[in-house]
């Protein structure tokens, strides 16, 4: 195929090659850009909790009226018998907060008493002895809390314990190459001492604040106490999620009705939670896959109105060409590498624009550097759409007949 | 002539109904996408309090020991006890107010109905005058109020309605964690867009429905909400008393007269963390700002980053649809270039082609815009069904649906102008010649 007719006969449309090139350029840049984010998004959503999320449910459970501390603490303990006696539930434990769950307690950990900055932040949890057990935990090094290790903590006291465990990421970051089990560490100033780790456990928020601890937690064997109330973390047996979960409020309220679980919030399932932490992401990325797709097809609809329009435009040269010899083939062709030919031009554009626009997001919004193979899957992406838009005209070209030529000279 | 050229272009239109239809829709979908996601930017970023954001100030102070200390960083986003209370009690400011969140159990009188929890607001007196909240009844309490601890509360409209069946309040008795409170203000639908006095509980949550001198609740310790900063000894062992804790916990506004007391307040705010420094209770180094309400928010990037992406995501769409719509429009205006030719020919000028090709593009602007426009309160719709707390803001206003028909058939009309040249250029006799 001889490209320089191509090019001659381009100059003499300016204008609309311009057009289409820019329009490719543009869409590659924005699609790539999408894509990317989207990628982002899918991959956020899928990072793992560390927890057996079928079989779980959370209680937000919030105290109405007046009561001392060791008040609160027996109703929490008669409130936890009562789960663990239904007959859907498997087991459940006291929490100050969940992974997903959006906000909640987080502390720097330090070595030594005499540091003055943290080693790293960590994610603070409290449980009891069925903590491990509920949450479906695995543990990789030492043991679990003992029943007499437990206490309870009224939310004002001051953060420690004699023990705690930790997830294995923790205790990496703390004994790099060495093992964290029998270690001291200082939680706000009181040592404690790590005696058993979790495999993995995520921090309460998938929100960016959250991420320089993301699986970096502590967990702390007491009953947090709080006038407002606190968490249940209930495990159902297999398959009796839902029946568990009804039969939740009447249990609790029949014990003690001098509290409010909310219609909405009150009984979660963890579903639930992963969908509700996610949402925003999850938007996102159908938001960015709606706007590709389109842009896309108004990119292929443009190619298909504006080569339409060339066709008929030339179609008494087209007369001429098959006259002179030229089979459909090669009309067909003619267009499809003129097509190829702008295509080119608009991507080689657009890659450099889907760049500028990557780095102009990431000092804009701390969005990471675009990966080349974004920009490469958009190239051919965009470069197929052209060849699969042009296809119709062009075919509609190869049909003119060679009679066109004498027709209205 | 504006109503013949009219006629020529709906004519023209009808001709090449695909083509005209695909040009509506691109310009029909970019200002759909445009206007959706410019509404709810519009609407997060507006001043939630326009009489007085130059005017209103909330002053921080760094109170931090030395303890990670690193030179530039900003002082805590709120106030401990002890200097919110100072800052109070000095009255420099026309108005100041110290804050903090919570939730409290209301507990109804009617047996039928069960407890629930309200968000509510400890506050000192000044609140109501200084953040403009208007009363349905009575008013906000006094100062006297404040020192003595009253069990004295406004409630808002809504929960007046569901306690009190909407009627005047004032005088009646509300339970709050056990306690009897008396209603002395309803206050009127309010509902401050962001929630600029705390941005802790939610950057655009609903307003609380409870409000309650600061001093009762922490006579009655109610819950709280919000964040709780502390360093050294922190809330340390002594319980209850958060006013003793080394812990930024609360919020602290101040009026002035006018913005330009700013630079007399600042003075004093620095000259108050000197004494405090002498006195051995703060470490650091003087650090204090002073931001009115539009620079506070601007400081705290309350518009959500994804909204701001959405927005320029669906600029850069709406570019891509109207390069098209050039594109189509080139080619349809090209292709009548015999037709265009003729007309030449008879006597019209190129200036009244130009004018005919653009009032073509105008309709087609036009009818984009209207399509457009239907498509934005879809849009907007479907974000109402979005969870976040700003979903239900997300409504159409006046001055954004006049900015709809201007972007849609400006852009259009712009849309127009390289095709319509590009036709009046036709030479007359090479296309009669042709014909």
């Amino acid at each position: 195929m001889e490209i320089k007719p191509i090019l001659t006969a381009l100059r003499r449309h300016k204008a609309g090659t311009v057009l289409i090139a820019m329009q490719i350029a543009l869409t590659l840049a924005i699609v790539c850009n999408a894509l990317f984010i989207i990628q982002q998004r899918v991959s956020h959503l899928s990072e793992p909790t560390g927890i057996d999320e079928n079989d779980i449910y959370v209680v937000n459970n919030e105290w109405a009226g007046k009561a001392s501390t060791a008040q609160l603490d027996a109703s929490t303990r008669a409130d936890l018998a009562a789960l663990r006696q239904l007959p859907g539930v498997q087991d459940a434990t006291p929490s100050n907060s969940y992974p997903l769950r959006g906000g909640g307690w987080d502390d720097g950990i330090r070595l030594r008493p005499d540091q003055t900055a943290d080693v790293t932040g960590s994610t603070i949890y409290f449980g009891d002895d069925h903590f491990v057990d509920t949450l479906g935990l695995r543990l990789v090094a030492g043991r679990n809390f003992r029943a007499d290790e437990i206490g309870s903590m009224e939310v004002r006291e001051r953060l420690g314990a004699p023990q705690v465990l930790v997830t294995r990421a923790l205790a990496d970051k703390l004994f790099p190459g060495e093992s964290a089990l029998g270690k001291s560490i200082y939680i706000a100033g009181n040592q404690t001492t790590i005696v058993g780790v979790v495999e993995l456990l995520q921090a309460q928020s998938v929100a960016r604040w959250a991420s320089k601890f993301a699986y970096r937690a502590v967990i702390l064997p007491k009953r947090l106490i709080s006038a407002g109330g606190g968490f249940y973390i209930v495990r159902a047996k297999p398959g009796q999620l839902e029946a568990a979960m009804r039969a939740t409020p009447e249990a609790l309220n029949r014990i003690n009705p001098r509290r409010v679980l909310d219609e909405h919030d009150g009984v979660l399932s963890f579903a639930e939670v992963r969908a509700r932490a996610y949402e925003g992401d999850r938007g996102m990325a159908v938001l960015m896959g709606v706007i590709s797709l389109v842009l896309l097809a108004i990119t292929a609809a443009g190619i298909v109105g504006l080569t339409s329009f060339w066709v008929g435009q030339r179609r008494r040269q087209i007369g001429v060409r098959r006259a002179l010899g030229a089979t459909r083939q090669d009309i067909l062709q003619y267009f499809m590498t003129e097509n190829l030919l702008i295509s080119c031009g608009g991507v080689g554009l657009g890659v450099v624009l889907a760049i500028a626009m990557n780095l102009w997001l990431v000092t804009r919004f701390e969005m990471h550097r675009l990966s080349m193979d974004y920009v490469l899957s958009g190239v051919l992406l965009l470069l197929l759409l052209g060849q699969g838009a042009v296809l119709a005209p062009a075919i509609r070209a190869s049909k003119v007949s060679p009679v066109e030529a004498t027709r209205s000279v | 002539m504006f109503s013949y050229y009219l006629e020529l272009a709906l004519r023209s239109l009808r001709r090449n109904k695909v083509l005209t239809g695909l040009m509506v829709v691109a310009i029909a979908l970019g200002i759909g996408a445009c206007m959706t996601t410019l509404t709810v930017l519009h609407v997060l970023s507006g001043d939630p309090i326009p009489a007085k954001s130059a005017r209103l100030f909330y002053p921080q102070l760094d109170p931090q020991d030395m303890d990670g200390y690193r030179e530039g960083e900003e002082p805590p986003e709120q106030v401990t006890w002890i200097d919110g209370m100072n800052l109070l009690k000095a009255k420099r400011a026309r108005h100041q107010a110290l804050m903090t969140g919570g939730a409290v159990p209301v507990q109804p009188a009617q047996a039928n109905v069960d407890p629930f929890f309200s968000d509510s607001r400890y506050t000192t007196a000044d609140f109501f005058g200084m953040f403009d909240a208007p009363f349905l009844y009575g008013q906000g309490w006094g100062e006297a109020d404040d020192d003595s601890k009253a069990r004295v509360v406004v409630i808002t409209r809504k929960l007046n309605e569901k306690l009190f069946g909407g009627k005047d309040s004032r005088g009646e008795v509300v339970r709050l964690k056990d306690t009897p409170f008396r209603v002395v203000g309803v206050l009127d639908d309010w509902r401050p867009n962001p929630h600029f006095y705390d941005l802790n509980v939610g950057n655009y949550t609903e307003s609380e429905e409870v409000f309650v001198p600061l001093s009762t609740s922490r006579d009655l310790t109610l819950p709280r909400n919000g964040s709780t900063d502390c360093w050294g000894r922190g809330g340390g062992n002594d319980g209850d008393h958060m006013e003793n804790a080394t812990c930024v916990w609360m919020q602290f506004w101040i009026e002035l007269e006018s913005p330009a007391d700013a630079a007399a307040y600042k003075a004093f705010l620095e000259n108050y963390s000197r004494e405090q420094k002498t006195l051995g209770r703060f470490q650091r180094p003087v650090n204090v700002r002073l931001r009115n309400v539009t620079e506070w928010l601007d400081q705290e990037k309350v518009v959500p980053n994804d909204v701001r992406l959405q927005s320029w995501l669906a600029v850069g769409f709406l570019l891509v649809c109207l390069v098209n719509t050039v594109g189509l429009m080139l080619a349809k205006f090209l292709r009548r270039a015999g037709e265009l030719g003729v007309r030449r020919a008879l006597g019209a000028s190129k200036r009244e082609i130009f004018k005919q090709l653009l009032t073509e593009a105008g309709v087609v602007g036009l009818a984009g815009g209207v399509c457009g426009l239907l498509l934005a309160f879809l849009g907007l719709w479907l974000v109402r069904q979005q969870p976040a707390d700003y979903a239900s803001l997300a409504r159409l206003d006046l001055a954004m649906l006049g900015a709809t028909f201007v972007l849609a058939v400006g852009s259009s009309v712009a849309a127009g102008l390289l095709p319509a040249w590009r036709a009046c250029q036709v030479a007359p006799a090479l296309q009669l010649k042709s014909q």
